[in-house]
């Protein structure tokens, strides 16, 4: 409880937290995963665990962009920067994860032209302040980013810049969720779904889970209110023996979506027929590319690109941390040659990565109590 | 980067109606407003920034409230640096 008395609205908090205890009772285990790696930073940050009873258990889900992202795709943009005269940009959560040969920052520190930019909009303007040279941009994330590669790609094209170009690792949320859902080693009760990724895909796309599947799902806000407000919404469905797509994130999330952001997706964007994810393999459809129409600005065409495979270190156990069937603690690894600071596994490192959150918030604080004298 | 920060639109340029001039936690930077099209916001509304594109108009309200859980979530100085642009804001 040690964040109740700052969040907004203690005393609603604390009812709702009441209200889940009712709900959830003791009788029945329910096994939640929150797909996105924004709800998993803020579940370790807010200390949610230790508010929600001990049968409400959260699984994390595979929303984090770095994170499943295979090591041989960071290999092939590192290796198209390797070439003469191309600069490569990235967001900064994109600097720290390890390739086989290192990470971006420190094939910086060996002489690579590497730039953090907050937006793919920035990585054009630096292909504009640089007519010499080309400007690789090296494009990751969900629906929640895809829009915005998307339209850069179309401003570039309109512009008639030629020395830039998207190294495409956009993928999707849906197909990851459904092969979570094909898992033979997951038993799942309930999702708390995506906020963002909603605001562009909207809340229809969901339907399947609740029909099909027979899960209900919740798209939730990120306060803390808002995701113990998603859990009460998917209680009351799982005692009623409902399945239902609900949006608990009204004040930002259309249940149509963006339609403009789509748009733009499908202008630019393709679908991959297959696309390999870290910890759940190849995944058909899960991917986008640039289209025959934008292919000036694929990285992928105009270099060449060894698309070699690489597997994770052996000791790493990143693909079972993803798919929920291991805890980021319970990896031989975790906390010991794995570390924020010394990553081995991209869950390390972004903070909307698992091991990052756990390590940072949870791990931190069972280290201290074990620590603190006893009385 | 599933984290989104609000601003408040300052000016919209009138040479480029997609891009405006925003107030991001106390930095102004440039945004593209092409993702809103259908829903075009005007100078003094409020929208949720996602990579330099606004994606969703949202009341003054609701942008308090995501600053407040940007802070509780301890990303603000993070997003005050990245809507600098590392430096490349101040480029021309």
């Amino acid at each position: 409880m040690r964040f109740v008395d700052e969040f907004r609205e203690p005393k609603l908090i604390s009812k709702t937290a009441e209200e889940i205890r009712r709900l959830a009772g003791t009788k029945l285990h329910y096994r939640m995963m929150e797909v996105c790696g924004g709800h998993t930073h803020a579940i370790y940050r807010f200390g949610l665990k230790d508010i929600l009873p001990e049968n409400i258990e959260l699984i994390h889900g595979p929303g984090c962009p770095v994170c499943v992202l295979p090591m041989g795709r960071i290999d092939d943009g590192l290796s198209i920067a390797q070439q003469p005269d191309v600069i490569f940009a990235a967001f900064g959560d994109m600097m720290r994860v390890p390739g086989t040969q290192g990470s971006p920052l420190e094939h910086k520190a060996r002489g690579m032209d590497v730039r953090i930019v907050y937006s793919p909009s920035d990585a054009l303007k630096l292909a504009r302040l640089n007519p010499d040279k080309h400007v690789m941009f090296f494009a990751i994330g969900f629906e929640t980013t895809a829009p915005s590669t998307a339209l850069t790609v179309m401003r570039a094209k309109a512009e008639g810049i030629r020395n830039f170009s998207v190294f495409c690792n956009h993928v999707t949320i849906i197909p990851a969720i459904r092969a979570i859902l094909d898992s033979p080693d997951m038993r799942l009760d309930a999702f708390i779904g995506p906020g963002h990724v909603s605001t562009v895909i909207g809340c229809r796309p969901y339907e399947w889970i609740a029909q099909n599947e027979r899960k209900p799902i919740v798209v939730s806000g990120f306060e803390p209110l808002d995701m113990l407000q998603s859990i009460v919404m998917l209680l009351h469905q799982l005692r009623a023996g409902e399945a239902k797509v609900e949006n608990q994130y009204k004040r930002v999330v259309p249940w149509e979506g963006n339609r403009a952001a789509l748009r733009a997706m499908a202008e630019v964007f393709q679908l991959r027929p297959y696309f390999e994810w870290r910890g759940l393999g190849f995944i058909s459809q899960s991917a986008l590319r640039i289209n025959d129409e934008h292919a000036e600005f694929d990285a992928e065409r105009r270099f060449a690109v060894p698309g070699i495979r690489v597997t994770d270190p052996k000791a790493a156990q990143c693909g079972e941390v993803l798919k929920g069937v291991l805890k980021p603690h319970q990896c031989k690894l975790f906390g010991h040659e794995c570390t924020p600071e010394h990553p081995i596994g991209a869950l390390m490192v972004s903070s909307e990565g698992s091991c990052a959150a756990y390590h940072n918030y949870e791990h931190r604080k069972t280290a201290m109590v074990s620590l603190s004298p006893v009385a | 980067m599933c984290l989104a920060i609000p601003g408040k639109i300052v000016e919209i340029f009138c040479d480029n109606q997609d891009s405006a001039l925003v107030d991001v936690v106390g930095v102004r930077r440039k945004v593209d407003l092409g993702l809103l099209q259908d829903d075009k916001p005007v100078p003094g509304d409020w929208v949720l920034i996602h990579v330099g594109f606004a994606m969703s108009k949202i009341s003054e309200q609701d942008a308090a409230d995501q600053m407040s859980t940007l802070r509780m979530l301890g990303e603000i100085d993070g997003a005050i640096e990245e809507v600098r642009g590392y430096g490349l804001e101040d480029a021309n």
